[in-house]
């Protein structure tokens, strides 16, 4: 193989990256470890690792239970080994899981017709704003700064070479929802879309409909984000919106270091040539059996070239198939059950602890706590994940952090939380 | 099958001009080479139509093929009939499954296009 790579060895293919990159020295590893040698060293190391912590971390990624049967399903080999269906009809069982998750993704957020997935909530959210600036033939976007922060930052990425001028919008310091009066004067005649995400940020639950009001009187569309799928088993779905993109992380999704994790774009029915992505259809066969293909594939890179409403072309299968094993199995009652639990024990949580914002919130808030690290380094030493400082993205809140409780946070965890907070 | 009074583009676009307006669509080889239809994008009236440049699309169940504007102008109107019977420009593309109307910004641009013979010795026919 070398011969025909015209190197002489091992070495050679590497020849051309640059020396400071290349380690030096080979790599330091023990010779003739036996499997079972091995095995007992890594089982050795994991335990050294942040295992039996209790995480009061959410802030775009959150801890959630993930049923066993989850991972039963997406490691079959039809599933786990296939790659995203070019042969689209050959992969009948691929094609009819898709389907089931759009249709179950339109169900959870009131709209007509949901993609195959996208790669992830932040890749979304410029892919709605630019189906906005198709559809209204504007150029701008307004987004809020509950939106979050990483998400801004993946949407300025994306809007740097589109020439989309993107401007934020900010939000009330009292309530920590957006300012309804700034984001109305931040919109003018060349907006094409408004970004709000609810819950946002800080947890805060935001007024969707006002937001819509304010959006479409000047003509622009209400994108609506969010990071929680689990406030959709209680909150109202976002039927205002014109778009909505979210991610689907807490459907069963293992943070892992942050990804892959699955993201969903929905729209009304009006935008669907607009949609970027693949879409699956349900149809009948010759013989008049039920099948699936991919259908509207007109509006995609194979068929469309540079005039395609994406130029993403595939989906994330295996990992939205986690999301729709998880919510065919807890269905519409069990996603509302979730979200109780979610809802009561940040309540729980929050109750006597000094919040920042007085707006009503979901499974996450911000705390004022004076020294955030400081509280992040006590709790750590009692085997617990504190929540997120947030100086880093809003400079103003240096004090505060936001906490995050979910259906897997215990009582005795929580109290030793809300003792930490308080002092 | 092609009105003497039309005149013809190299990319199967047809222009009946009256005094400064003109009507604008596709040619009937056109619609045959892209079989079924079952969709038409169109710009909004108000806008301009620049010559040669896309302005729309049809969209039939094996391709979606651009569509060029043969002159420039602002569109005055479209034809909405199409949004809901896009199969209409099977079977009547040179009269009722017209796309745009064009208020014409250059006429002189009509004087470079096919005629009906020109156009029909460009198909081959």
């Amino acid at each position: 193989m070398l011969d025909a790579c015209g190197v002489s060895s091992l070495e050679g293919l590497f020849a051309h990256l640059p020396q400071e990159v290349m380690l030096q020295r080979p790599l330091q590893l023990a010779d003739g470890k036996s499997e079972y040698d091995i095995i007992d060293y890594f089982k050795a190391r994991s335990a050294e690792c942040a295992t039996g912590y209790a995480s009061f971390l959410g802030a775009g990624v959150y801890s959630h239970y993930r049923p066993v049967v989850v991972d039963t399903i997406v490691s079959r080999a039809e599933f786990l080994t296939s790659y995203t269906p070019y042969q689209a009809e050959m992969a009948q069982g691929t094609l009819m899981a898709i389907f089931e998750f759009q249709s179950m993704v339109c169900q959870l957020t009131g709209m007509d017709v949901a993609n195959a997935s996208m790669y992830d909530g932040s890749s979304a959210v410029p892919e709605a704003a630019m189906m906005a600036v198709r559809i209204t033939g504007r150029d701008r976007v307004v987004i809020a700064r509950t939106v979050h922060p990483e998400y801004r930052t993946v949407l300025r990425t994306y809007a740097k070479h589109q020439g989309m001028p993107v401007a934020e919008s900010g939000y009330d310091s009292g309530t920590g929802m957006l300012d309804l009066a700034a984001l109305d004067a931040a919109i003018d005649d060349q907006t094409a879309a408004v970004i709000i995400q609810s819950p946002n940020f800080f947890g805060t639950i935001e007024d969707v409909k006002a937001a819509a009001e304010i959006a479409h009187k000047k003509g622009a569309l209400l994108v609506h984000v969010f990071t929680e799928a689990v406030s959709l088993g209680l909150l109202a779905p976002p039927k205002e919106a014109d778009i909505v993109c979210g991610e689907m992380q807490s459907y069963a999704i293992s943070p892992s270091y942050g990804g892959p994790f699955a993201g969903i774009i929905a729209t009304k029915e009006k935008h669907i040539r607009q949609i970027p992505g693949r879409l699956v259809g349900e149809t009948k066969d010759a013989n008049g059996k039920r099948a699936y293909c991919l259908t509207l594939s007109t509006r995609e890179q194979h068929i469309r070239r540079e005039k395609a409403t994406s130029n993403i072309c595939t989906n994330q299968a295996l990992i939205a198939l986690m999301a729709t094993v998880f919510m065919s199995l807890y269905g519409k009652q069990g996603l509302r059950e979730l979200a109780e639990q979610n809802l009561a024990k940040a309540h729980y949580l929050a109750d006597g602890l000094p919040l920042k914002f007085s707006a009503p919130f979901f499974n996450e808030f911000v705390v004022k706590c004076g020294d955030p690290e400081a509280v992040n380094k006590g709790l750590l030493s009692k085997k617990i994940i504190g929540g997120l400082p947030l100086g880093s993205f809003y400079p103003e809140l240096s004090d505060s952090m936001l906490l995050c409780a979910t259906e897997m946070c215990k009582r005795a965890d929580i109290d030793e939380v809300k003792k930490a907070v308080a002092r | 099958m092609y009105p003497e009074n039309f005149r013809y583009t190299k990319e199967h676009e047809w222009v009946d001009a009256k005094g400064d307006e003109a009507t604008i669509g596709i040619t009937s080889h056109a619609q045959e080479e892209l079989g079924d239809i079952v969709y038409v994008d169109l710009p909004k009236a108000g806008i301009t139509v620049e010559q040669g440049k896309t302005f729309g699309s049809v969209e039939s169940v094996k391709a979606v093929s651009d569509i060029y504007a043969p002159v420039s102008g602002e569109v005055l109107a479209i034809n909405e009939t199409l949004s809901e019977a896009p199969e209409s420009l099977n079977a009547d593309p040179h009269g009722a499954a017209w796309l745009i109307k064009v208020k014409l910004s250059n006429p002189s641009e009509l004087a470079g296009l096919l005629d009906a013979a020109g156009y029909k010795a460009f198909l081959g026919e």
